[in-house]
């Protein structure tokens, strides 16, 4: 079980501050998130796009505001649950809240703040009939073990960069890979569309285009899949295969949360705002693009407030009755949770005789 | 209003709205359905209209003239869902009095 002061469900840029916010007042975090890595939706969807209303920042690409905040809040030493989905929420008699994820993690929390944006992203799923059947039985929408692609057919569906670096990813791996994209065009870095194209010379890489996936062969799993080619469209054609992946991005969803028992309005959590952004249910917070209030702004700054309001009110749950006055940082400087002390230099103060 | 232009568009229920969209206030289509609350919050224009989602995808059934489709909506459309020959991405269709007139029809969420 992992136990920490405010547990935080998303590691966007609001989610990762309040790291920062809870830290100042010597609040222990703990974020979990669907994706891999943190920075939601800045590193995932848009790392390279330049963002110009954050202040201070004339401009500053999505990623590296997520780097930035990353370091901004490592000397908190905040903890992560990356790749997995929080799935339910259980409230203990002592009114502490346990939040288990998709695989089974179990975190322990007085206080919970959803800081998940529009939502959990997954994977989006390409329309074709019977590919539920077959979801790990040889369809994955993610590559997490590369190794049990050892020596197997593979076959990789999708115009990105995931489907361009795992096609080049898995050449070394599987005994055979067919990337198939509905057009002749990768929408991927070009370096990587440059080396697919040195891969399928080489005969490394099978590449299919236009076409897509129509069906899925196989009984208990994966036996091959039905391939429409646009040039040939009366024809449709098998192609016999161990894994299909389908890459073709993610897509947010509010997911399990909509299930905790909390208002919901707009899809958003509706908190409320004229005081600290808490839910319905005491203890559980709703901060950043996820929630919704009169006047709500679906800004990074706008969630970075009301991340900075939430930690004052949490810091009364978790410290009942213990008075605290806001000090600013320039003035008691930073005490980490790593030791690390960071102070404004002191004035010499000289005495005139 | 002047800079006003009559447009209709048919959500994912199906239902009909005819509204007015402003051409003075540098908004694209996407932005303009959000505004009029088309369809529900979260389930349209999710990347901000950077044609990285698809999610503001349409069907222009009218024969207005559009922007010319650049590389970005082309790309993210070929890797979308439920595509069409006439698939636009809303983000990429900046409001004109030129579009007065305009005929769309949202596209399945994804």
């Amino acid at each position: 079980m992992i136990k920490t002061d405010i547990l935080i469900i998303g590691a966007g840029p609001t989610g990762l501050f309040t790291v920062f916010e809870a830290g100042l007042l010597k609040l222990k975090c703990h974020l979990i998130d669907a994706l891999p890595q943190a920075g939601g939706q800045c590193s995932e969807i848009y790392p390279k796009k330049p963002i110009y209303d954050i202040p201070a920042y004339p401009e500053i690409l999505a990623g590296d505001l997520t780097h930035k905040l990353l370091e901004q809040c490592k000397q908190f030493e905040p903890g992560f649950t990356l790749g997995e989905r929080a799935e339910t929420i259980d409230k203990q008699e002592d009114g502490s809240f346990i939040v288990t994820t998709n695989k089974g993690t179990k975190h322990q929390a007085p206080v919970v703040a959803i800081a998940s944006g529009l939502g959990s992203f997954e994977p989006r799923k390409p329309l074709i009939h019977n590919i539920a059947d077959f979801e790990d039985k040889g369809v994955e929408y993610m590559i997490k073990e590369p190794e049990m692609y050892r020596n197997k057919k593979v076959v990789i569906a999708g115009g990105g960069d995931s489907a361009l670096d795992w096609s080049i990813f898995l050449s070394d791996i599987a005994s055979e890979v067919t990337l198939i994209h509905r057009r002749n065009e990768f929408r991927g870095h070009l370096d990587s569309v440059d080396k697919v194209q040195e891969l399928k010379d080489q005969g490394k890489i099978n590449l299919v285009t236009p076409a897509e996936i129509v069906g899925i062969l196989g009984t208990d799993k994966v036996k091959g899949v039905v391939v429409k080619q646009a040039a040939h469209i009366e024809k449709e054609f098998e192609l016999e295969c161990d894994h299909f992946i389908p890459l073709f991005g993610l897509s947010p969803k509010l997911g399990p949360i909509a299930n905790w028992g909390l208002e919901i309005e707009k899809n958003a959590i509706k908190v409320n705002n004229a005081l600290d952004y808490q839910t319905n249910i005491p203890g559980i917070y709703a901060i950043g693009d996820g929630n919704t209030y009169p006047g709500k702004l679906k800004l990074i700054l706008c969630g970075f407030h009301e991340a900075t309001l939430m930690c004052q009110s949490a810091y009364q749950i978790i410290n009942p009755g213990k008075r605290y006055v806001l000090k600013y940082t320039t003035v008691s400087g930073i005490d980490g949770f790593d030791g690390s002390r960071k102070e404004a230099p002191k004035a010499v103060v000289k005495k005139i005789e | 209003m002047e800079q006003d232009i009559n447009i209709t568009v048919t959500d994912r229920e199906g239902e009909v709205h005819k509204i007015l969209a402003p051409t003075d206030m540098a908004m694209n289509l996407m932005e303009v359905v959000r505004s009029y609350e088309i369809a529900p919050e979260g389930t349209i224009g999710i990347c901000g209209g950077m044609a990285m989602c698809a999610s503001c995808q349409c069907y222009v059934t009218s024969d207005t003239k559009l922007p010319e489709m650049q590389d970005d909506e082309e790309a993210m459309l070929s890797e979308a869902f439920h595509v069409k020959e006439n698939s636009r991405l809303g983000c990429q269709i900046q409001m004109t009095p030129e579009m007065e007139g305009l005929v769309v029809e949202l596209a399945p969420e994804s």
